[in-house]
């Protein structure tokens, strides 16, 4: 069992949580991820890791209750228990085997939008870390949902935030808020990560391209296993079939036939949307 | 002498089991047992001994149950197998013991399998907890990867020889491919799993689940910062092949792994259970084997009309022969000298037909199996919204990649002698790992072996 030592509520319906799970602790490394169930009888959901603390045995996990999963785990209080908490799973982003002094040299821009801020926020602050800020973009639908502001302040060379309704920051869509950058304030960048929803990747590489960045997308796929057993997870990277779990989560954006890895994300949207009625009822 | 005719085992009727994931074959009663055990002519020379890939003492054991002495035969084959109510179960005996057995020639042989079945299952309802001699600890520790057959057998053979033995699973619930690949219908997971798993347990051995090798620890990690003396790589091979045609990605598509493992590890033909699955009303599976029998039947009890997709004939089904017959009496459909060259989509990605072309058998190739080749302007299509790929499995790579210096071969399979030792000191592996996707058995006989190969290097 794998306990919540600490909860605490960022935003409406996102939470972030610390895991005892010393194992993972101690081998965790930016871009990873792990896998969870609640009980017994749940779902076996993948979930990025946003912190890890060797010496506490701790993991930072933010999750956003969007279905009966995620619902099931927000829904559990500090001092609770997870039954299962496996990781970390794939493969960790490929800055952490850059040395300091080129990490330095390259111009890095984040994007990232909704809690896909996660996955993120480990890059950010490890690149902080070896004295190579980088420059990040959050999205939200609303300055309420903007999460982790403080510590991306501190982590962020500079931190721009661009909301869908004007209500913090940029006026608009994160893509729209890159070219705002890029075209108006002369911003050139070595290398874009984005993370986020599925759709904001999608848009994010196709914005980059014809700047020619590279960019680096975190897949948030359909997955059962996360060890490379399922294949639920498979993504077509450049005319290959790979899977996110034990290949990825990270790909070349540029390379992702999104429009795939989009509609592989629908796959059980009709019983997704039974349980998640089901869950909201038992709830109350 | 009286011929007396096999005495078949009981069944749930096809047409009730078709709608539920009981388990299909009900096993001997102790009369049953004894009345097929006296069908064994106890031969001077058994040949079913040495068609057993782990050498159980058939007539010995079949002599035992024909006295009613039933521990003696649960005695017997514990010399040799840690499984019995598995192995009674999912071996392929037509081709090992009871492929050999005398009987066989002019008539049906001795139904070693059932008995099998039968005594595992009575000495775990009758027999009390660890029967099974153990030596006192020796203060040494072993670590075991991977909690499936292979890796069962290792552990509970080391614990019996004095070792502190700690198996490392990665899924959240031990059993490896009995859990996750095996449905209920075929071996009952409380039943039959749980308590082997318990079994081995009660010897001392502990297991920790959620800890993928390789990833949460690596074995370099195990030998040091661990303090294991030696571990043993039971890690199976659970790595999904596709065809490599067009349409593979469309939605709809299975591996065979993922369907069953939503269905059995994760219970989703069960509604207290969370995990969905897409059952489909038409659904084709393609490949010949047991996972393809297991994948077909499980789609039929989630109600779908089913089609195997094989490309050889009848003769070369590699499953067994009782799960092409159950298949068939549920009502599979099959589809033989049928070679699949595309998956037909719908315009918003979903899966809608398989176009496929008849084969013909052509020359025996090296194997001696005789190679399909295309039959001219035989494409046809039919069509599913279901489409399950059982095509093997191959070992994962993530333990050979991150430990230095284990050697694997181009299939991904580790290098290992017949003792288990890999081209690591004190890293051992037995089962699927090695071998490829094989049996049970094979896996329980390697995981013995290395065991016995464990002992020897750290008392050397």
């Amino acid at each position: 069992m794998f306990p919540i030592l600490t909860k605490r509520l960022l935003a409406p319906n996102i939470y972030l949580m610390e895991v005892l799970a010393p194992r993972v602790a101690c081998s965790a490394l930016p871009g990873q991820f792990v896998i969870f169930r609640t009980d017994d009888k749940g779902e076996r959901i993948p979930l990025t890791v946003c912190g890890y603390r060797p010496d506490a045995g701790t993991v930072t996990i933010i999750v956003q209750a969007v279905g009966a999963s995620t619902r099931k785990l927000c829904a559990l209080a500090e001092g609770d228990s997870l039954t299962d908490f496996v990781g970390p799973l794939g493969q960790p982003s490929e800055l952490v085997h850059l040395p300091p002094d080129e990490l330095r040299r390259k111009r890095i821009l984040f994007i990232a939008g909704g809690v896909g801020v996660a996955p993120a926020f480990p890059q950010i602050r490890w690149l902080a870390e070896q004295g190579a800020k980088a420059d990040v973009i959050v999205g939200a639908k609303s300055k309420e949902l903007l999460i982790l502001h403080d510590e991306l302040r501190e982590a962020a060379a500079n931190l721009y935030l661009a909301t869908d309704d004007g209500s913090a920051g940029f006026h608009g869509l994160v893509t729209d808020l890159f070219r705002h950058l890029a075209d108006r304030q002369g911003k050139r960048y070595d290398l874009v990560v984005a993370t986020g929803p599925m759709v904001m990747m999608k848009f994010v590489a196709l914005a980059t391209k014809p700047y020619a960045i590279p960019t680096v997308v975190s897949l948030n796929s359909l997955m059962v296993d996360g060890t490379g057993m399922c294949g639920a997870c498979r993504v077509t990277v450049g005319g290959k079939t790979r899977f996110t779990c034990v290949d990825g989560p990270e790909f070349d954006g540029h390379l992702v036939d999104f429009d795939e890895a989009l509609r592989r994300q629908t796959l059980y949207r009709d019983q997704e949307r039974t349980a998640d009625c089901a869950c909201l009822e038992k709830m109350g | 002498m009286v011929k007396i005719p096999r005495t078949p085992a009981r069944e749930q009727a096809p047409r009730l089991r078709a709608a539920n994931f009981d388990e299909v074959c009900l096993g001997y009663s102790p009369d049953e047992a004894m009345r097929e055990a006296t069908r064994c002519i106890q031969c001077k020379n058994p040949r079913c001994i040495g068609a057993c890939p782990v050498g159980l003492g058939i007539p010995q054991f079949i002599h035992a149950v024909r006295e009613g002495t039933f521990a003696e035969a649960a005695r017997i084959i514990a010399l040799d197998s840690s499984l019995p109510s598995v192995c009674g179960r999912v071996c392929p005996q037509e081709t090992q013991c009871e492929g050999d057995c005398i009987l066989g020639v002019k008539g049906e042989p001795v139904s070693i399998g059932k008995l099998e079945r039968f005594v595992g299952d009575w000495a775990a309802d009758n027999l009390s907890a660890t029967t099974a001699p153990k030596a006192a600890p020796n203060g040494r520790r072993v670590a075991v990867v991977g909690s499936g057959p292979a890796g069962l057998a290792c552990a509970a053979d080391l614990a019996k020889l004095g070792y502190g033995v700690k198996i490392f699973e990665a899924l959240h619930r031990p059993g490896g491919v009995l859990e996750y690949g095996i449905p209920e219908f075929r071996l009952p997971k409380e039943r039959v799993v749980r308590r082997e798993i318990e079994a081995v347990r009660r010897l001392g051995v502990e297991i920790e689940a959620n800890v993928v090798i390789g990833r949460t620890i690596t074995i370099d990690g195990l030998l040091s910062a661990e303090g294991f003396s030696a571990v043993f790589v039971g890690s199976g091979a659970g790595l999904p092949k596709f065809m490599g045609i067009p349409g593979e990605n469309l939605n709809g598509v299975f591996s065979a792994n993922e369907f069953l493992t939503r269905a059995n590890l994760m219970r989703a033909y069960d509604s207290a259970y969370d995990t969905p699955i897409r059952a489909g009303r038409r659904v084709a599976v393609v490949g010949g084997g047991n996972v393809a029998m297991d994948a077909a039947r499980t789609a039929l009890r989630l109600g779908a009309e089913v089609s195997i997709v094989y490309r050889r004939s009848e003769a070369e089904l590699p499953a067994r022969r009782e799960e092409v017959h159950h298949a068939r009496e549920e009502g599979v459909d099959f589809r033989l000298l049928t070679n699949p060259v595309a998956v037909l989509g719908s315009a918003d990605g979903w899966v809608s037909g398989l176009r496929c072309l008849r084969m013909a058998l052509g020359e025996p190739d090296a194997d001696g199996r005789r190679s399909p080749v295309e039959v001219p302007g035989s494409e046809h299509d039919l069509p599913i919204d279901v489409l399950i790929m059982a095509l093997g499995t191959s070992p994962n790579p993530l333990i050979a990649a991150t430990t230095p210096g284990l050697e694997a071969n181009r299939r991904g399979c580790l290098v290992a002698t017949p003792d288990g030792a890999t081209s690591r000191p004190a890293v051992f592996a037995g089962g699927d790992a090695v071998t490829g996707a094989a049996t049970v058995i094979l896996a329980m006989g390697a995981g013995r072996t290395a065991a016995a190969a464990i002992h020897a290097s750290l008392t050397a």
